[in-house]
């Protein structure tokens, strides 16, 4: 009877200090993000006069957001960022779905060898060799292009490839070869069959590459020169080390405001984010 | 009759056949021909490209003169390169740091324990924030008289006895590698939490019978059971640990001894133009990248061969 009750109470005891490490992650990963949205809303007096902790007098003042949103020029990033968006995701998810089709269900000589490719580039981090691809970007007239940019963001992705391969292994291949005997080709079964099918994995893909595509910044700042004319989200943001660089009330309103596109994905898609984090990561 | 029949099925057969063969050649070619023309244009030729700048002096224009090992040798001399690399260390703790706070949320998560898709949305939240407003926030958060600082004042303690966390070399860079703490170890959590919720939970209420408390059901169950994925996530954190740019490149732009390796290659090729130098400290940056990368392979390959050998001895044994 007394042994229960211990063992009761030692798991109460287990819950509780469960829940306050909980609690101190949670408040240490809110805290940063918290500070930053009381004081963008802190008018240039009030952010001068009163501390960090003090919450703004006025909640509605939206003051400090038009001014980000002016200065940074952020329509103009906003609406390259959906433009670039929209050109990377369809080219890279269909590029990713074709290679994975081939890789799986195609047996050829260099199968292997080209998944290994793919890899061996994964482990290559981006900025490294930047130096070289400056270069063949520049011989290409392709600095200072949006359509130069997307072509250098379409590039591989082990991730959205091994979400794909995943998906068509759990795809029977006697679906492929019923269409083929009713006279359908190869790019049928890929496009007419197989392409509806994948809508899960094409969903996940686009939110896991479309997230890495709107944070993206080197890239976007070396080949996105003018900034007139190609700022993108990422780099309108960096705008903010310039003469504004100690006015954290508008700094803080324009990372507010790039963040909001994310809040609305992470609500509405994190069963997908994390399905597809935890299926790139089971075949790395 | 039958026989004038067959042949005419096997002719249309071998008609098909060879007909489909010609087309399963032309849809691999064109299914393949993108990507691969992409990642040999963006990924293997700059690779190859430098290697070869890496022996020369050069800038971006102008000519350029063969200089043999000259730049490999100013990177292991130059200080700023050696203590860039030595700052991967902090960055590396860091990372071991973080992959044993995400091992702890994520056992404590993957019991689905009331609200925990709430805190588990609360800890990978700052992965998906984009590095610049990591950077910005932290900056914000870390600058003297600040965030950090009016939170520490509320303890009563003046401002004037708080350190600059930015600029005093000795802190500064810990300081830095919290906030990178604080933006990937959700995403190390989500993984965990993956492999976690995948153990064969028979043995969970086995060990209960027996007595077994949480920490012994982490150390004899879970552990065990997700030890691949671990220790992969430890080494791919020794070339996250080489490679870290964003947040120091926004928070200190190098300033007060925390340039890292890719900011200080990022400053020497497209501030300075030394071509050949940043080609050097690349090529030194991908082959210790590499051989990371193939040690992981292999640590993998050797795990999952070691794993079946063990259960099947042990499987001997209990015969």
């Amino acid at each position: 009877m007394t042994k229960i009750r211990r063992f009761s109470l030692g798991k109460i005891v287990g819950q509780m200090v469960q829940y306050i490490f909980l609690i101190i992650a949670a408040f240490s990963s809110l805290l940063p993000i918290v500070s930053c949205i009381t004081t963008a809303f802190k008018s240039d007096e009030e952010y001068n006069s009163t501390s960090v902790m003090i919450p703004p007098e006025n909640w509605l003042n939206f003051e400090n957001f038009k001014v980000a949103w002016n200065e940074a020029n952020m329509g103009r990033a906003f609406l390259n960022t959906f433009i670039i968006l929209i050109f990377v995701l369809f080219g890279n998810i269909m590029l990713s779905a074709m290679l994975a089709y081939i890789l799986n269900r195609f047996k050829f000589k260099g199968n292997a060898l080209i998944r290994d490719l793919f890899i061996i580039a994964s482990l290559i981090p981006g900025i490294a060799t930047q130096v070289t691809v400056y270069q063949i970007m520049s011989s290409l007239h392709l600095i200072n292009t949006m359509h130069g940019y997307i072509l250098l963001m379409l590039g591989t992705d082990v991730i959205s490839i091994y979400i794909f391969i995943q998906f068509f292994e759990n795809l029977p291949t006697s679906l492929d070869e019923a269409a083929i005997l009713d006279g359908c080709s190869y790019f049928g079964v890929f496009f007419r069959i197989l392409l509806p099918l994948l809508k899960p994995a094409i969903v996940t893909c686009a939110i896991i590459k479309g997230v890495s595509t709107y944070n993206e910044y080197y890239m976007a700042n070396l080949y996105l020169q003018d900034k007139s004319l190609y700022q993108v989200v990422s780099t309108s943001l960096y705008t903010f080390t310039g003469p504004m660089g100690s006015q954290y009330n508008y700094i803080c309103a324009g990372v507010l405001i790039t963040m909001i596109p994310i809040v609305l994905i992470f609500i509405l898609c994190q069963k997908y984010i994390y399905i597809g984090l935890t299926q790139g990561a089971v075949k790395e | 009759m039958s026989a004038k029949r067959k042949s005419k099925g096997v002719e249309f057969i071998r008609k098909t056949w060879s007909n489909m063969k010609v087309q399963k050649i032309i849809v691999i070619i064109t299914f393949l021909f993108v990507p691969l023309f992409l990642l040999v244009l963006f990924t293997y030729l700059p690779f190859f490209k430098m290697v070869e700048f890496s022996f020369y002096d050069m800038g971006y224009i102008g000519s350029r003169e063969w200089v043999g090992l000259d730049n490999y040798i100013e990177v292991f001399t130059r200080d700023d390169c050696l203590n860039a690399l030595k700052l991967s260390g902090y960055y590396l703790l860091g990372s071991v740091v973080q992959i044993a706070i995400a091992l702890l949320f994520a056992t404590i998560l993957s019991f689905k324990p009331k609200g925990s898709s709430f805190f588990r949305a609360m800890l990978y939240f700052p992965s998906l924030i984009c590095g610049i407003s990591v950077g910005f926030i932290f900056k914000y958060f870390y600058t003297h008289g600040f965030v950090l600082d009016s939170i520490i004042q509320l303890f009563g303690i003046p401002l004037d006895s708080i350190p600059f966390w930015l600029r005093d070399t000795k802190i500064n860079n810990w300081v830095l590698v919290i906030s990178s703490i604080w933006r990937y170890m959700g995403q190390n959590m989500i993984l965990f939490i993956g492999a976690i919720v995948s153990v064969d939970t028979t043995q969970y209420d086995a060990a209960a019978i027996d007595g077994a408390n949480a920490w012994h059901r982490f150390r004899y169950i879970i552990l065990p059971s997700i030890k691949t994925i671990v220790i992969i996530n430890m080494i791919l954190a020794i070339s996250g640990a080489l490679s870290v740019f964003e947040i120091p490149y926004v928070i200190t732009n190098g300033g007060f001894g925390t340039s890292t390796y890719f900011v200080l290659m990022d400053k020497l090729a497209h501030l300075n133009q030394k071509v050949g130098i940043a080609s050097a400290m690349a090529v030194v940056l991908l082959t210790l990248i590499l051989i990371v990368g193939i040690t992981q392979k292999l640590v993998k390959k050797y795990m999952d061969s070691n794993y079946s050998i063990i259960s099947s001895k042990k499987r001997r044994k209990s015969k």
